[in-house]
C-alpha cells in the first residue's frame, strides 16, 4: 500500500489554523491559565510551520529554531505559572476580568 | 543540509559573557551570604560587573566583525546600543540600592535578573540572525516579567506582572510567526542573507507570505516598544511594577525593542521600505497623539510617565519613518538622552517616597520645590527636557528627529510631531507648577535620601545637560555607529 504524501502547504495551513485558534482563544477566554494555554498553542502552531518550512526548504535552520522556541516556551511557562500562583494567593481569583485594580 | 562548525570568537561577546558571569555570582552570593536588610552589597557587586562589561565594549568599538556563523556581530550599531543598555543598567542598579530594601525586594535575584535582562538586550542589539534576536528578546522579557511582579505581597505588582506576561507572550507569538513566514519565503534566518535573497528575487516584493511576515513582525516589535494600538499594557504595567523596574522598562526595554526593530527592518527588509512606511507613518502619528493626549488626564506620576513614554516611542517612530542617515542616528541619540531624563525622573519619584508611603500622585508634589530645592530643580530639568525645551538634551533629540523627517520630505509628520511636542509641555510643566506654585495639602516628612540614588540623579542631570549643550559629539558618534547598517 502506498501512503500518499501530504503536500507541505497542508501543514502550513494547519499551522495557520492552529495559530488563529490560539489568537481567538487568547482574546476571548477569561481564565488566565486557559489564555496562557492558547498562547502556547500559538507558539506550537509556529513550530509546526517552522518544521514544515525547514523540511520543504531542506535547510536546518527552521528545526534549530524550534528547539529554541520550545526552550523559551518552557521558561515562559515556569514564570507564568509562578505569577498565576502568586496572583491566586493575593486575589483568590485568576479570572482576568477581575484583575482590574488599575485602568485608564 | 549541512551544519558548519562555527568559528568561536569570544572577544566579540565579552560584555555579554561578563554580565552573565556577574549575574550568576550575584545570584549565588544572594543565596549563600544573605544579609537580611543589608543586601546592598549585592548592588555594588552588580555595579562592578556592569562597569567591567562596559570596559570590555572598548575593544570591539569601531569594528565590524561577525562571529558564530554570522549570528552575532560587533559593529558600531550594536556597540552603541550596548553602551546605552549598560548605562541604563548602571543607573537602574544605583537607584535600586536603598529602594529595593525599602520595598523588601533586595535579594540576589533582583540584581541578577536586572543583569540577565541587560544581557538579553545586548544580544538583541548585536544579533544578526532571527534566532539571536528572538532569544535576546525572550531573555530580556522573561527576566522583566519576574522583576515586575517581584513585590509579592503587593497586589498591584502582581497584577502588572500578569498583564505584562500575558500580553508579552501573546506578542511573542506574533513575532515568531512573522519570523517563520520570513524564513519560509527566503530560506534563511541570517539578516544579511535575507536581504541578499530578496535582492536576487524581485518577485518576492509582491509575495503575500513575506508581507504578512513583515506585518506580524511589526505587531511583535510594536508591543515591545509600546506603540499605539499595541500600548494598552504600558500604563498598568508601569504603574504596578517597582519604580526602579519601571524606569528600567521604560528606557531599556524600549531601547532594545527599537534596536531589534531597526536591525531587522533596515538590514534585512530594507527592500520593503516603500511598503512599510505608510503603516509606520500612521503608527507614529497615533502613538504620539494618544500618548500625549491621555497623559494630560493622569493624576499618578508613574502613569503619566508611562503615557509620556508611549509618546516618546512615537517621536522615535518619526525618525524611523524618515529612514535616512540622520533619522537613524537621531534614534540612537534620542534613546540615550531619553535614558538619562527618564531614569532621572523616576529616581526623583523614588526619592520622594518612603517605606509604606510612595507618594506617587502628582498632587503629592505640591511644595516640594521649596522644601527640597535641589530635588525640585532636578525634576524640573528632567520635565523640561522631556518637553523639549532648549538647552536640554531632549530638545536636541527632538530637533534631530524632526529635521530628519523634514529632510526626508515628511513635512506633515514633522508638523504633527511638533504640535504633539507642544501638547506635552502642558502635562510636563504641570508637575513643575505643582512643585513650585501649590500649597501642599499634607506634609511629606521624614524622607531619607539614599546616597546611591542621589548619585544617579546627578549623573542623569549631567547627561541631560551635556547632551543638550554639546550634542554634536554624541551625534557624530551615532552617525559613525550606523555606517554599514542602511
Amino acid at each position: 500500500m502506498i501512503i500518499p504524501t501530504v503536500p507541505p502547504s497542508c501543514y502550513l495551513v494547519l499551522g495557520a489554523i492552529l495559530f488563529t485558534i490560539g489568537v481567538i482563544g487568547a482574546l476571548t477566554r477569561r481564565n488566565a491559565i486557559v489564555v496562557f494555554m492558547c498562547i502556547e498553542l500559538m507558539l506550537n502552531a509556529v513550530n509546526v510551520s517552522f518544521i514544515t518550512l525547514s523540511r520543504f526548504l531542506n535547510s536546518p535552520h527552521g528545526v534549530m529554531f524550534v528547539f529554541f522556541v520550545m526552550a523559551v516556551a518552557a521558561a515562559e511557562a515556569a514564570v507564568g505559572l509562578a505569577i498565576f500562583v502568586q496572583l491566586y494567593r493575593t486575589r483568590e481569583t485568576i479570572n482576568v476580568d477581575e484583575i482590574n485594580l488599575m485602568k485608564w | 543540509m549541512g551544519i558548519t562548525v562555527p568559528q568561536i570568537n569570544f572577544s566579540i561577546i565579552a560584555p555579554e559573557l561578563i554580565i552573565s558571569a556577574f549575574a550568576l555570582v550575584v545570584l549565588l552570593l544572594g543565596v549563600f551570604f544573605p544579609r537580611t536588610g543589608k543586601n546592598d552589597y549585592l548592588g555594588y557587586v552588580s555595579l562592578v560587573g556592569i562597569v567591567v562589561a562596559f570596559l570590555y565594549t572598548f575593544p570591539i568599538m569601531g569594528k565590524s566583525q561577525y562571529a558564530f556563523n554570522n549570528m552575532i556581530v560587533a559593529d558600531g550599531f550594536g556597540v552603541f546600543f550596548k553602551v546605552i543598555f549598560l548605562i541604563i543598567a548602571f543607573l537602574t542598579v544605583l537607584i535600586s540600592i536603598g529602594y529595593a530594601r525599602r520595598v523588601d525586594i533586595d535579594f540576589g535575584e533582583y540584581y541578577a535578573l536586572i543583569m540577565f535582562a541587560t544581557l538579553g538586550m545586548m544580544l538583541m542589539a548585536a544579533g544578526t540572525s532571527l534566532i539571536t534576536i528572538f532569544l535576546g528578546l525572550e531573555t530580556m522579557s522573561i527576566a522583566i516579567y519576574v522583576l515586575a511582579g517581584l513585590m509579592r505581597g503587593d497586589r498591584k505588582s502582581i497584577e502588572s506582572a500578569l498583564k505584562y506576561f500575558l500580553l508579552g507572550a501573546f506578542a511573542t507569538g506574533f513575532l515568531l510567526y512573522g519570523m517563520a513566514l520570513i524564513y519560509g519565503s527566503t530560506g534563511t534566518i541570517i539578516l544579511e542573507e535575507i536581504a541578499a535573497y530578496i535582492k536576487s528575487k524581485p518577485e518576492l516584493l509582491r509575495s503575500p507570505m513575506i508581507i504578512m511576515g513583515i506585518a506580524l513582525l511589526t505587531i511583535g516589535f510594536g508591543f515591545k516598544v509600546a506603540t499605539v494600538p499595541f500600548h494598552m499594557w504600558t500604563p498598568d504595567v508601569y504603574e504596578g511594577a517597582p519604580t526602579s523596574i519601571t524606569a528600567f522598562m521604560a528606557t531599556g526595554v524600549k531601547a532594545a525593542g527599537f534596536a531589534g526593530f531597526i536591525r531587522v527592518f533596515f538590514s534585512a527588509l530594507g527592500a520593503f521600505q516603500p511598503d512599510w512606511i505608510a503603516i509606520m507613518w500612521l503608527l507614529a502619528v497615533a502613538t504620539m497623539t494618544v500618548g500625549n493626549v491621555v497623559a494630560i488626564a493622569q493624576t499618578n506620576i508613574k502613569r503619566m510617565l508611562a503615557y509620556s513614554s508611549i509618546a516618546h516611542a512615537g517621536y522615535i517612530l518619526v525618525a524611523f519613518v524618515a529612514g535616512n542617515e540622520l533619522g537613524t542616528a537621531s534614534i540612537l541619540f534620542y534613546l540615550l538622552v531619553y535614558a538619562f531624563m527618564n531614569i532621572g525622573a523616576f529616581t526623583v519619584v523614588i526619592l520622594l517616597g518612603k517605606r509604606g508611603e510612595e507618594n506617587v500622585l502628582i498632587s503629592d508634589y505640591a511644595g516640594i520645590g521649596f522644601k527640597y530645592p535641589l530635588l525640585g530643580a532636578s525634576m524640573t530639568i528632567f520635565m523640561l527636557s522631556m518637553a523639549g525645551i532648549p538647552p536640554l538634551g531632549g530638545f536636541m533629540g527632538k530637533f534631530y528627529i524632526f529635521s530628519a523627517a523634514v529632510k526626508a520630505e515628511y513635512y506633515w509628520l514633522a508638523v504633527i510631531g511638533v504640535l504633539n511636542s507642544a501638547i506635552s509641555v502642558y502635562y510636563y510643566l504641570r508637575v513643575t507648577v505643582f512643585m513650585y506654585f501649590r500649597e501642599p495639602e499634607r506634609e511629606i516628612t521624614g524622607l531619607t535620601f539614599s546616597p546611591a540614588s542621589v548619585v544617579a540623579v546627578i549623573i542623569s542631570v549631567w547627561g541631560v545637560l551635556y547632551m543638550g549643550i554639546f550634542p554634536s559629539d554624541i551625534l557624530a558618534l551615532a552617525q559613525r555607529s550606523i555606517t554599514g547598517l542602511l
